[in-house]
């Protein structure tokens, strides 16, 4: 007799979402799914607001990665402010954005590797579940514990000194930016008492570094093989090829490397990607047009922007980045655990860049605004590399300076099909020929969703609490098994 | 010492005040450095006792302090619990009669009435919401109406005119449909001084200067940095 699996909420996970598994007679997973049940409206109620609002409004979507959403609004109104086609802002005005963002990068990776992620490596998938969490962590390994908290705390700081609060700040306004940032707020961060400092933060991101290398020395076959599949790969990079998550072209290979989107410019980006509703999910599908529907589908995120990108502009980072290449061959990762190494790379990357932006004088200069602005648009796109991969946000405005028309695509909705690809794959390797589902096995499918560090907005690692509930259904919806944990 | 001609003994809240003969309870109260709260009353305009949050109690009567003199011997009752829970529902109804979301406000940090919804440590009101379906009139070339925050002080209307005494806002339809609109015939023309001074007199974020916002970071706006009454209280 064929079931139905359902698992939900997902946990540890930012945001609300269920996965549906059908088995049929001889238990083997014949369709998955995984839904998001959320609704936010955004792009709906930002509409008939002054333009100037749009980047405090909208990043409300997230109490996660506020900033990114904020910065990308800011840099389609600069455009829509004549000032330029984001990258038109003063010297002071880009690299406070750019530290913020990486701010923001820094705390929102390392929260998703230790407080999220971190358990199943260090319990394992099949570990006590009331210990697979941050106090887990803790009462097992306070140095590791220690380490996610402070280093959240630090990418926090550099927040709140760039944007006037560690969430929903108001830093980036259409042109540039709000405040600069003094020498003693560069100490703060720079001489901060130990740990609360750049060069520390560097330490420690490569000491994380570390521990995943080391467990993926020991369970290497393990961590390839989980939820591995060839995919097409899509980030920004900067013009020359480096990753940048600030500002660049769009870049897209394919499983063996080739370019299938060659640097276009983002400003028409419409021109190139389309999105498909189904009627089960919240969330659109998006696709490369010319690739269509079937194949056009793509990673983003980490992993993707290490598949991207030619170079890493940070010399300890782009020593950890020949490292991953060299691990594929150079060629691309589609390995779906092997986003923890590329995310780390990139706290890595962040901690450089924040370390030297602290040193560069320009933070202190005075002209936070461009001055001679270009002629005002009626029509401004942003896109920036958010933590969890490329956010799209597309503003239309009338005469009057109000809002017509808001497209955001998020950087989740850009993973839908892969994490759609990833629930699938875990489930045919842990349930398939199983007559009974145990917690391990429904772990196991969160641990492949818990790879793209989604963001279905807004709830956090349950902390101590990992509420999960999965319903077994019969062809004729009555209920043959029902588990609960709490 | 303190010249006390020209001033007359008053009792607020038990204490014996001297204030200027003359002078209303407001005025009296401010320059002996206690704090009563005001919306509709603004220095160097007549005070119009329209939104009511200044109420005191003389002889067990209501009274609205901005505009009843002082007299000799007057007993005040201002800072009661009773009176503060008074003034917290006018603060509860103005939320609940508008859209107030502080958080994408502009004037969030610089807003009157969120700063005495945080001096009367207001968190839900005790008043249903009635969410109305308002629109923000952007069709000034300088200056947004944002109608969903309007708290119809009569600030704007009694302090932005031109030379001329001509006033460039005015009170539109009555009752619960009452609005404070710009008009579109005088506003097409006001300065830039005069549409930056009305939104620095408006109380809340119902007059936007257009395309400039959030320029004034977190942490300097003026309730960021002390209460809202504080500056009354602390001179004293």
């Amino acid at each position: 007799m064929s079931k139905k699996i359902t698992i939900e909420p997902v946990t540890r996970v930012e945001g609300h979402g269920k996965v549906t598994i059908q088995l049929n007679d001889n238990h083997e997973v014949i369709d998955s799914r995984l839904h998001i049940v959320e609704f936010r409206g955004f792009e709906r109620f930002v509409q008939g607001r002054p333009y100037w609002e749009a980047p405090v409004l909208v990043q409300r979507l997230c109490g996660i990665c506020p900033v990114s959403h904020h910065i990308a609004a800011a840099k389609a109104l600069d455009v829509i402010v004549g000032a330029g086609d984001g990258d038109g802002l003063t010297a002071v005005g880009e690299k406070m954005r750019r530290l913020m963002h990486y701010g923001q990068f820094f705390q929102s990776h390392v929260l998703h590797f230790f407080h999220l992620s971190s358990p199943d490596f260090l319990f394992g998938i099949d570990g006590d579940p009331a210990m697979r969490n941050i106090i887990g962590i803790a009462m097992t390994n306070k140095e590791l514990a220690v380490q996610g908290v402070m280093m959240r705390k630090f990418g926090q700081e550099v927040i709140r000194l760039t944007a006037g609060k560690k969430i929903h700040g108001t830093g980036a306004i259409p042109g540039g930016i709000n405040k600069n940032l003094s020498i003693a707020e560069c100490d703060e961060l720079l001489k901060g008492p130990d740990p609360l400092n750049a060069d520390k933060m560097v330490e420690w991101s490569l000491s994380a570094l570390e521990f995943f290398k080391n467990y993926h020395k020991q369970n290497h076959t393990k961590v390839d093989d989980f939820a591995s599949f060839p995919s097409n790969h899509l980030s920004l990079v900067r013009k020359d090829g480096a990753l940048d998550i600030y500002h660049g072209v769009l870049r897209a290979v394919d499983a063996n490397g080739k370019r299938i989107l060659d640097d276009v410019d983002y400003h028409e980006y419409y021109n190139y990607i389309e999105e498909e509703v189904k009627t089960w999910s919240y969330m659109k599908f998006p696709y490369l047009k010319h690739l269509g529907k079937e194949k056009g589908w793509y990673r983003v995120g980490p992993l993707a922007r290490l598949n991207t990108c030619d170079f890493i502009p940070a010399p300890l980072a782009q020593k950890e980045f020949e490292e991953f290449k060299a691990y594929t061959h150079g060629k691309p990762n589609n390995m779906s655990l092997h986003y923890h190494w590329a995310r780390l790379i990139e706290v890595l990357h962040s901690a450089e860049v924040i370390r030297d932006l602290l040193h560069d004088p320009d933070l202190q200069n005075d002209d936070l605004v461009v001055k001679v602005k270009g002629e005002k648009k009626h029509e401004g796109i942003g896109v920036i590399e958010a933590p969890r991969g490329t956010l799209f946000h597309h503003y239309k405005i009338d005469d009057n300076d109000l809002i017509t028309m808001a497209n955001l695509i998020v950087s989740t909705t850009n993973n839908n099909e892969p994490m759609n690809r990833s629930v699938a794959s875990t489930a045919r390797a842990f349930m398939n020929e199983h007559e009974t589902i145990t917690e391990p096995m429904m772990n196991a499918v969160e641990v492949a969703i818990r790879a793209y560090d989604p963001c279905l907005s807004c709830a956090t690692h349950a902390l101590g609490q990992m509420p999960l509930e999965m319903t077994i259904l019969g062809p004729d919806g009555h209920v043959l098994d029902h588990k609960m944990k709490d | 010492m303190e010249n006390l001609e020209n001033k007359i003994k008053i009792n607020l809240d038990g204490k014996i005040i001297y204030a200027r003969k003359g002078s209303t309870i407001v005025e009296a109260a401010r320059e002996n450095g206690i704090y009563i709260p005001t919306f509709c009353h603004f220095e160097g305009t007549d005070p119009k006792a329209c939104c009511r949050i200044c109420s005191v109690k003389i002889n067990n009567r209501l009274m609205t302090s901005c505009t009843t003199p002082v007299t000799a011997g007057m007993e005040i009752e201002s800072n009661t619990e009773e009176l503060k829970d008074f003034r917290k529902s006018i603060v509860e109804l103005l939320f609940v009669s508008g859209n107030h979301f502080c958080p994408t406000c502009e004037k969030s940090g610089n807003c009157e009435l969120q700063a005495l919804a945080y001096r009367f440590k207001m968190l839900v009101p005790r008043f249903p919401f009635s969410f109305p379906r308002k629109e923000a009139d952007a069709s000034n070339p300088k200056i947004i109406k944002e109608q969903n925050r309007c708290i119809a002080c009569k600030r704007c209307i009694k302090t932005i005119h031109d030379e001329q005494g001509r006033h460039y806002f005015a009170y539109k339809n009555r009752g619960q449909h009452l609005e404070v609109v710009l008009d579109p015939v005088l506003g097409a023309s006001i300065s830039d001084a005069l549409a930056k001074r009305a939104m620095e007199n408006c109380p809340v974020g119902s007059i936007l200067y257009k395309g400039k916002g959030f320029d004034q970071p977190i942490g300097t706006r003026k309730y960021d940095k002390q209460p809202i009454g504080s500056e009354i209280e602390n001179q004293s």
